[in-house]
């Protein structure tokens, strides 16, 4: 037998057995395959930002035309429910009060065709701010209406406004499930990989089982490559399954590459893996690696990937910390790939970024397995 | 590069030598768990490693299997030195730690093909082991069930064989009959005068002074030093004492560190 072969043949047996485990306990076997999807189902209809049913009321004097037409352009818009016209902006704080509506505009006595021009005409939207957010989100779709309002009336009225237009390019419609789903993808990679094999590892070192092993002719990296194969082969069932319901659950569109993206997905989840194998090598116990693998691994991914707060809006010291979160560069490829068509020529710089990552953390987790149980 | 098998000048052991250890020392920070320990153990024998707990036992055993490097001296285990050819040892040698360390998740089955595997056991190799392995333990019925479901006493006798299945030179047994049933206890020393028998070395530790009688030779470890070395009745003549126990006890008494 060649040593070549041998060392195929040792590897294929310890994998064989790393897989009995994962498909023996039933149980985690069944989350780690349902869980997911289940989580991209709740969380995509969950963590969403646009807001839609937003109650408005109009405080108007009865006889202003203007409110007319004002009530008739927020009638349009699919985002408001419009509420019967309260008569000044004392009954908007009772409105407001009891929780009846979410936003109030209230019409100034000279915003009529008239005195356009010559008065400023005076609007005022009134927001619910206890939750800023949603408050300015509202406010600004609001405002949006109040502008092509004001542009139509200054139409008619054969004056020219200026014409302001914003438009949103790659998500047009600001949904925000199109912008949640791709970083649920990094999320969820991160969870099945790191965590997996963090707690299979050092389930090893507690049950005494590691110690069979480093007196075994295993190598350190077959040890390590016998781990992270199965769970790699877990983690890409899943992000099948949750690309899939990205796809037709959430109409997510996909303008650019699956390849790139598989690709993108495999060296993510090799990444994690390996983060999950260095935790396992640095902690002693299941405990220790499973704070470690949470701490280390998914609050950075959801807090600090740009996943939710934008990475730019933070303070520049935590800017430069993001950049050795992995989550950070994989959501940067998966959205531009997955929105914006983005091709290899743009994300390669992510993809060398991750690379470079896997190399050191490979390194780094054999080293650290090589020291034995020292 | 296969090395010529030392050959021992000491007279009444075997000349083949297993393990060589010389000045073997192990220092964690101030501490010296195992201080400059030498000694010879002869292919075949039967090697009792005793001590109380934190005398440096499980230091020594796991720089002999090369879990843990030694800070100075030197040891040949199976013949090769163990800080160069560390993987040359661990293809010679098996081993069976205190912990019961054979996956519980897995059936008896897939433990021996995972082990057979590791070792580079063809699959033929490790059928027909696997088969004379489950006759002599008589387990042939349970080759299907989970090893977490066996009692204890199973666990250690397969947990034995399964190190032995690779045939290797040298197995190392840390305190492998803790809280096992006399009777199973029984058994066990007949496996392992079985494996002495087919020409395995056997190196052992042990609290069972009683077992210790069954050794040819015993070393007794105090305070990180080997106090002691000889076969059973030897060290009984050395000490005027009527067992292995009274001999452990004197010695273990001048201990400073347990």
């Amino acid at each position: 037998m060649s040593p070549r072969f041998e060392a195929w043949s040792t590897l294929l047996a310890f994998m064989r057995k790393e897989l009995r485990h994962l498909v023996r306990d039933r149980q985690t076997f069944v989350i780690l395959l349902c869980l997911p999807l289940a989580q991209l189902l709740l969380f995509g209809y969950a963590v969403r930002t646009d807001v839609n049913e937003i109650r408005i009321a109009i405080a108007a004097s009865a006889a202003d035309p203007a409110a007319t037409s004002l009530r008739a352009q927020f009638a349009n818009s699919d985002r408001f429910i419009l509420l019967p016209s309260i008569p000044n902006a004392a009954a908007a704080e009772r409105l407001f009060r009891s929780q009846q509506t979410d936003v109030v505009v209230v019409l100034g006595p000279r915003t009529d065709s008239r005195t356009v021009g010559v008065t400023p005409p005076s609007l005022l939207i009134i927001t619910d701010a206890s939750d800023p957010n949603t408050s300015t989100t509202m406010a600004n779709y609001a405002q949006a209406v109040v502008r092509d309002w004001q542009a139509l009336r200054s139409d008619v009225s054969g004056r020219v406004a200026i014409d302001v237009r914003a438009r949103m390019r790659y998500n047009p419609t600001l949904r925000s499930v199109n912008l949640f789903v791709p970083g649920l993808i990094a999320l969820i990679l991160t969870l099945v990989t790191s965590l997996m094999t963090a707690l299979s590892l050092s389930r090893e070192k507690e049950r005494g089982t590691m110690e069979l092993l480093l007196v075994s002719p295993l190598r350190p990296w077959q040890i390590i490559v016998g781990k992270v194969i199965p769970y790699l082969g877990l983690a890409l069932v899943n992000v099948v399954s949750v690309l899939l319901a990205a796809r037709f659950v959430f109409l997510v569109p996909f303008a650019g590459s699956y390849w790139l993206l598989m690709g993108a997905s495999v060296l993510f989840a090799l990444v994690s893996l390996a983060l999950g194998v260095l935790i396992a090598a640095l902690t002693s116990s299941q405990l220790a690696a499973t704070l470690a693998a949470l701490g280390g691994t998914l609050l950075p991914s959801t807090m600090l990937s740009g996943l939710i707060f934008p990475i730019a809006s933070m303070p520049e010291p935590l800017q430069w910390v993001t950049t050795i979160v992995p989550a950070r560069w994989f959501v940067e490829i998966i959205r531009g790939v997955m929105l914006q068509g983005t091709g290899v020529d743009v994300v390669w710089r992510d993809l060398l970024i991750l690379s470079v990552m896997l190399v050191v953390l490979l390194v780094a987790a054999i080293r650290r397995t090589s020291v034995r149980l020292a | 590069m296969t090395m010529p098998p030392e050959t021992s000048v000491v007279g009444d052991h075997p000349s083949t030598l297993a393990i060589r250890a010389q000045a073997l020392s192990r220092v964690f920070g101030a501490f010296t768990a195992v201080d400059a320990i030498s000694f010879d153990v002869g292919q075949g024998e039967v090697f009792g490693f005793l001590g109380a707990n934190g005398a440096g036992k499980t230091t020594a055993i796991r720089m002999l299997t090369g879990l843990l490097a030694p800070s100075s001296g030197a040891a040949t285990v199976a013949g090769f030195d163990i800080r160069h050819d560390a993987a040359r040892v661990r293809e010679r040698i098996g081993y069976m730690s205190q912990r019961f360390s054979l996956y519980d998740d897995l059936t008896v089955h897939e433990n021996i093909r995972l082990y057979g595997g590791i070792y580079g056991l063809t699959d033929e190799q490790i059928a027909s082991r696997e088969k004379d392995l489950l006759s002599r333990l008589a387990f042939t019925s349970s080759a299907s069930l989970r090893v977490g479901a066996l009692p204890l006493g199973w666990k250690q006798k397969l947990a034995f064989s399964v190190a032995l299945l690779h045939s290797p030179s040298i197995v190392f047994l840390d305190e492998p009959t803790g809280g096992v049933d006399p009777v199973t206890r029984r058994q066990f020393w007949e496996l392992i005068y079985q494996a002495a028998a087919d020409g395995t070395t056997v190196f052992v530790t042990t609290h069972y002074l009683d077992e210790a009688e069954y050794c040819d030779r015993v070393s007794i470890m105090v305070d990180g030093h080997i106090s002691a070395l000889g076969t059973p009745a030897s060290l009984k003549a050395e000490f005027a004492a009527d067992d292995l126990d009274e001999v452990f006890v004197r010695l273990a008494r001048g201990a400073t560190k347990s």
